[in-house]
């Protein structure tokens, strides 16, 4: 469990926050600008705050208290940038063991051939990066930063320099890494979809504080956090793969729940993160007949939240979960929507990860 | 082609390019150390280093020739030191490489300076997180993105050393075999009757090694520059 409490403040910008990171993959999740990379430059020692503690255990890198501070090399994090930050004078090959040559000689470390194989790295080695597609620079940054046996990985928005094509192809070797390689990972973003995708638990950040933290689901299904503002809001849930029907509709159960989504891949059983868009959701006081949708998930209002627009945020409880719902101020007050009162939610589409999130799931 | 050049001629040319050479060599480590303390250290005094540096390139070369034999002359403080441990540079071909290197050090400086000021401090910051100390960053990253600067100055140096006249003769004399570099071989032949042919013949050396010297550093300065960025 990394402990972090940080200080620091430039000027027309105070940060002060204090967070944990479990083991899995720690989301920072907060708007550009609301001190994520601060922090995360902070644990990697690339910058030194006026006041704080980090530590995991017994391994403290920083503690202003007794004005014990690390310096970046001997901190043993593997931070992948943004913009990847591979040597241009060095091939793949050298550039992944980079970190590795550096890397105590008793450290654990990860198979060399195992890590090409995982991020799809083998035709790559004798390139330089100078020669690599941004998709590619990027997977050969994760490996670098993997190879160079951290005990922590940063991540810092690895996704945010590329296109939606690129975004899904890194995607899964992210959701590998963080299932199959032990460390555990604090990763900054500013995308919901990423944090439905990846986060086994969140931290909200705004304007340099720490508005919530906890396991993803909880924090994503807040209305009162929405740390991406109410567009991007959405909340997760966990479900079951039932069987395939052969119209092309896989079904699911949530809790009781059925779900019937657009034919998925994975085997009966398996288990499975929703993410639920709230303005892909309707609201209806009565169960809707005489509807296309399919996927209609009754429960109680628990929460309105109004934005500063005509728009508000509906936190629902149905059996299969939290489910956020963006709908007019008009229409909220026109259904008479208020804690407590039973409404059904009507589900347009939903986006799946692919995995089970360890840790996640027990909200 | 022996014969075209007469013994006189050959020495100068021999003693110009082993100055040039002691020169550039000696003055390189200092060049980069300098170049990356103006690039990226701040301390206190840094701009009058910085003029320091540069002052050769503004003085006229006499001024600095005299500054040198004032003191680094047998009679001179730093001179004087240096000779009760067997170093001397007075009227020494060794004189001249000091000149030699002292004018040629703030071209050598600029170039190197502008190519560590270029670089990205992102990859050392990058290199450090990845476990490298300061003196291994310096070594696996700085220095050789730092190369095409370092062999451009490397080169301009050679080049500005193989030219070198008024320091040189001022401080170490025009004597023949010991501190008669090509420029002061040319000056000498030119104030006998007669020696206009031998200035001339040494005047094409120095603009064949000068031109020689551009074109290779282009060429290395092309080469390294793939190297660094390369595909």
């Amino acid at each position: 469990m990394l402990e972090v409490s940080l200080k620091h403040r430039f000027t027309g910008f105070d940060l002060d926050a204090q967070f944990r990171a479990p083991p899995g993959v720690t989301v920072l999740f907060g708007r550009s600008g609301s001190g994520k990379t601060t922090i995360i430059n902070a644990v990697a020692g690339l910058l030194s705050p006026d006041q704080g503690r980090i530590a995991a255990g017994d391994w403290v890198l920083l503690d202003t208290k007794s004005g014990l501070q690390l310096r970046p090399h001997r901190r043993r994090i593997g931070y992948i940038f943004q913009e990847g930050r591979l040597f241009p004078h060095l091939s793949v090959r050298q550039n992944l063991g980079y970190g590795a040559w550096f890397a105590p000689k008793d450290a654990p470390r990860e198979d060399m051939g195992r890590i090409v194989d995982l991020l799809g790295l083998g035709a790559l080695l004798d390139r330089r990066p100078g020669a690599l597609s941004g998709g590619e620079k990027q997977r050969v940054a994760i490996g670098r930063a993997l190879l160079s046996a951290p005990k922590l990985i940063l991540a810092d928005e690895p996704l945010a320099a590329l296109d939606e094509a690129r975004k899904a192809e890194i995607l899964p070797y992210l959701e590998r890494l963080r299932d199959e390689v032990n460390i555990p990972i604090l990763y900054v973003s500013h995308a919901a979809s990423e944090v439905a995708r990846l986060a086994s638990s969140v931290v909200a950040i705004e304007a340099g504080r720490v508005v919530a933290q906890g396991p993803a689901a909880q924090v994503l299904g807040d209305p009162a956090i929405l740390p991406a503002g109410a567009r991007e809001a959405g909340a997760l849930i966990t479900a079951r793969v039932v069987r395939h029907h052969d119209d092309g509709l896989s079904e699911l159960e949530a809790n009781g729940i059925a779900l019937f989504l657009p034919r998925l891949a994975n085997a009966p059983g398996t288990q499975l993160r929703l993410r639920i868009a709230a303005h892909d959701v309707i609201l209806s006081r009565n169960r809707p007949e005489g509807l296309s949708a399919l996927n209609i998930l009754p429960g109680l209002v628990q929460d309105i939240r109004a934005g500063a627009g005509p728009g508000a945020i509906v936190a629902i409880d149905t059996a299969a979960g939290r489910v956020l719902a963006r709908v007019t101020r008009r229409s909220a007050l026109a259904l008479g929507l208020a804690p407590g009162v039973g409404v059904h939610a009507i589900v347009k589409s939903v986006s799946v990860a692919p995995a089970d999130v360890g840790g996640a799931a027990a909200s | 082609m022996s014969d075209w050049l007469g013994p006189a001629e050959w020495q100068a040319v021999a003693l110009s390019l082993r100055v040039s050479l002691w020169a550039t060599l000696f003055s390189l480590p200092f060049g980069i150390f300098v170049a990356y303390a103006l690039a990226r250290w701040s301390f206190p005094g840094k701009q009058i280093v910085n003029g320091l540096v540069h002052l050769p390139l503004i003085l006229p070369p006499v001024v600095t020739g005299y500054l040198l034999l004032l003191s680094f002359g047998t009679r001179g403080p730093i001179g004087s030191f240096l000779a009760d441990w067997g170093i001397v540079f007075a009227f020494r071909w060794s004189g001249a490489a000091l000149a030699a290197a002292i004018m040629a050090f703030p071209l050598m400086v600029r170039a190197i300076r502008l190519s560590i000021e270029a670089l990205d401090p992102k990859l050392e910051q990058a290199a450090a997180t990845l476990g490298a100390a300061p003196a291994w960053v310096f070594l696996t990253v700085t220095l050789p993105m730092a190369l095409p600067g370092i062999v451009a100055g490397t080169i301009l140096a050679f080049a500005k050393a193989m030219g070198e006249f008024g320091a040189t003769i001022t401080f170490v004399s025009n004597i023949p075999g010991e501190t008669r570099t090509i420029p002061s071989a040319i000056y000498a032949f030119l104030q006998v009757p007669g020696g206009e042919g031998a200035a001339l013949r040494l005047v094409i050396v120095a603009v064949v090694v000068a031109m020689a010297a551009l074109l290779l550093s282009e060429v290395f300065a092309r080469r390294v520059a793939a190297w660094v960025g390369g595909q």
